[in-house]
């Protein structure tokens, strides 16, 4: 009899619980799930007067269709290239300036650094491309009026010359991020025991000693992970750095066009859905792939830092 | 600590400087042409002083342009109903993963997790909230799509909840005849203030930030433009001009460099007044991250 009294407690108790994770459940399924069954869509000919799902199989005709020109090549080719810059710079400054920040002495100066790096990841794309805006604009740009002729360079009209943008877009990218990823290393850094420097100079190590065999073992799993974790998105771009920067260029597209951008342009600025499907698919089922490869990678190293 | 001679620290403070100027700089710059009367800057461009002072951008802004206005108040609703719907669905989803013996925990945790390694991607997301739901051009398609929920911020609190409050505290709530929902009210959200704070934070960054919803879902209604829209709208109009020189967009429709200046600074100025408030918050919410969920 008691028995049975508790486990009605639970069953209302339980009941309680579920109806909470009712609303959460709604909405996974209509941001994220119905988006995953709509992979399909990259199968079939879309026509929005039929509905999206009646819409007629097509086979691979809009892969076919995405390949037969060579501008599949170039975005992935981009998409790939641009991560693997950013991620090679991106840990390296990210380093460089934790280990910097810990050595400051005066601790005013560690505090407002700290703070003042990070401000440029608070901000969105928009205003970040009204900033390079002011750097590079053609006629008034501070590049073009002030830093140039110090060099005695003529002005240059960057929004017209793609040579320039994986330059531009690298340093865009470091100047927005590099705060977060510092302040990640930094929060491993500070927790490295300081018996191990004071040991190793009773030793007779120097600065660099210090940093070889204390600071970069001890941060190496961090540096790992997150590696491997931006590896895992390496198919994917920020959207907003490739098209709101370099304000959606067309003459740029050789050297800032992303799938992401791509797939964009495709939708709604082109009207070319066969081909944006296409892309996306590829994006989405390589993300996957990457992303579970990284994470396993990351699980044999460190089990604590992998994501499952 | 690394022990370091004066050469070492010397070169990384040089390199603290630089690269805190580099974050400070473009900031003068902005403020700096927003000042600006619009002849200096037509003649030295933008630079990091005023050569001639001027108000003019912000009168111009204070004054008739009341669309402006309109635009910065979208952008707060949009980040105050924003957040505090996300907040709800959060908890509410978060609270139910953190009780142990829930049966079926496991499955839940999984769909929720899945989400985090495997998406649709843009197009069919996009298909679906626009010729499934229809919500373009409308309130929603501003707080809807992508950012009412993040699974990462789920699990973040979830854990929190798992480390943070004792299994005792609950069953004693229990025993007294509290439900789930009055036990979550009353013990779990006063016990999760910190944690909740850092999720508010984050997603009231990523609402106020948010722009791509507006070039995806508004079409048509530019009232609901919020505020990083408009200044994007504005740019564009810069950047067409610029290209098509024949007039197609009115001159008339496209604010002078400063007066653009000056609005790129009243976007970033709720965000620049609040970071110093909640600058460790943001820091925490960084460095919580980064461990696993």
């Amino acid at each position: 009899m008691k028995k049975k009294k508790i486990a009605i407690k639970d069953i209302r108790r339980f009941s309680a619980l579920y109806l909470m994770l009712i609303p959460g459940i709604i909405y996974l399924i209509i941001n994220n799930y119905m988006p995953m069954a709509g992979l399909v869509l990259a199968f079939k000919k879309v026509n929005y007067q039929i509905g999206i799902f009646q819409s007629p199989w097509t086979g691979l005709s809009n892969f076919k269709y995405l390949f037969s020109t060579k501008d599949a090549a170039q975005f992935f080719r981009n998409t790939i290239l641009y991560n693997l810059a950013f991620i090679l710079l991106g840990n390296l400054l990210g380093l460089v300036v934790a280990i910097s920040l810990d050595s400051i002495k005066k601790k005013f100066f560690q505090k407002a650094s700290q703070t003042v790096i990070l401000f440029p990841y608070l901000l969105s794309t928009v205003i970040v491309s009204y900033i390079v805006f002011a750097m590079l604009s053609g006629k008034n740009g501070f590049m073009n009026m002030t830093i140039l002729p110090l060099f005695g360079i003529d002005p240059i009209s960057w929004y017209n010359q793609p040579k320039y943008w994986p330059v531009i877009l690298t340093i865009t990218y470091l100047w927005m991020s590099f705060g977060y990823s510092s302040i990640l290393y930094y929060s491993t850094l500070i927790g490295i025991d300081k018996s191990l420097y004071e040991a190793a100079v009773v030793d007779g190590a120097g600065v660099w000693a210090q940093i070889k065999f204390i600071t970069i073992p001890a941060m190496k799993t961090t540096v790992i992970t997150l590696v491997l974790m931006a590896v895992g998105r390496i198919c994917y771009s920020d959207f907003g750095l490739f098209y709101q920067v370099p304000m959606n260029s067309g003459m740029l597209y050789s050297t800032t066009q992303t799938i992401d951008t791509y797939v964009y342009r495709g939708l709604l600025e082109l009207n070319d859905i066969g081909r944006s499907t296409a892309a996306g698919f590829l994006q989405s089922i390589l993300g996957f792939i990457c992303v579970v490869t990284a994470n396993s990678v990351v699980r044999k190293l460190d089990e604590e830092s992998s994501l499952f | 600590m690394i022990h370091e001679n004066k050469a070492f620290r010397f070169f990384t403070n040089l390199i603290m400087i630089i690269l805190v100027c580099s974050c400070v700089i473009p900031f003068i710059i902005l403020v700096a042409s927003s000042f600006s009367s619009e002849a200096s800057l037509a003649q030295y461009g933008y630079g990091l002083f005023p050569k001639e002072f001027s108000f003019k951008a912000y009168e111009y802004i204070g004054g008739v342009k009341s669309d402006i206005l309109h635009a910065y108040l979208m952008s707060f609703m949009y980040t105050a109903i924003g957040t505090v719907v996300n907040l709800v669905i959060s908890l509410l989803f978060a609270y139910p993963l953190s009780i142990k013996d829930l049966p079926g925990r496991k499955v839940i945790s999984f769909f929720l997790f899945f989400t985090m390694l495997f998406n649709g991607g843009f197009v069919p997301t996009y298909l679906i909230y626009s010729k499934i739901f229809h919500i373009n051009d409308s309130f929603a398609a501003m707080v809807v799509p992508y950012l009412l929920m993040n699974p990462f911020f789920v699990i973040m609190i979830r854990t929190y909840m798992t480390t943070n409050i004792p299994t005792e505290v609950l069953e004693a709530g229990r025993i007294d005849g509290a439900g789930e929902g009055k036990l979550l009210w009353k013990v779990v959200l006063p016990m999760s203030k910190p944690i909740i704070g850092t999720v508010a934070l984050m997603t009231a960054i990523a609402y106020w930030n948010n722009w791509t919803n507006g070039i995806y879902f508004l079409t048509v209604r530019r009232d609901l433009y919020g505020i990083q829209n408009y200044l994007n709208q504005v740019l564009s109009n810069v950047q067409f001009l610029a290209t098509h020189s024949a007039g197609f967009v009115s001159v008339d429709a496209i604010p002078n460099v400063s007066i653009r200046m000056a609005l790129a600074v009243i976007a970033v100025l709720p965000v620049l007044i609040a970071y110093p408030f909640f600058q460790r918050t943001f820091v925490a919410g960084i460095t919580v991250g980064s461990v696993k969920g």
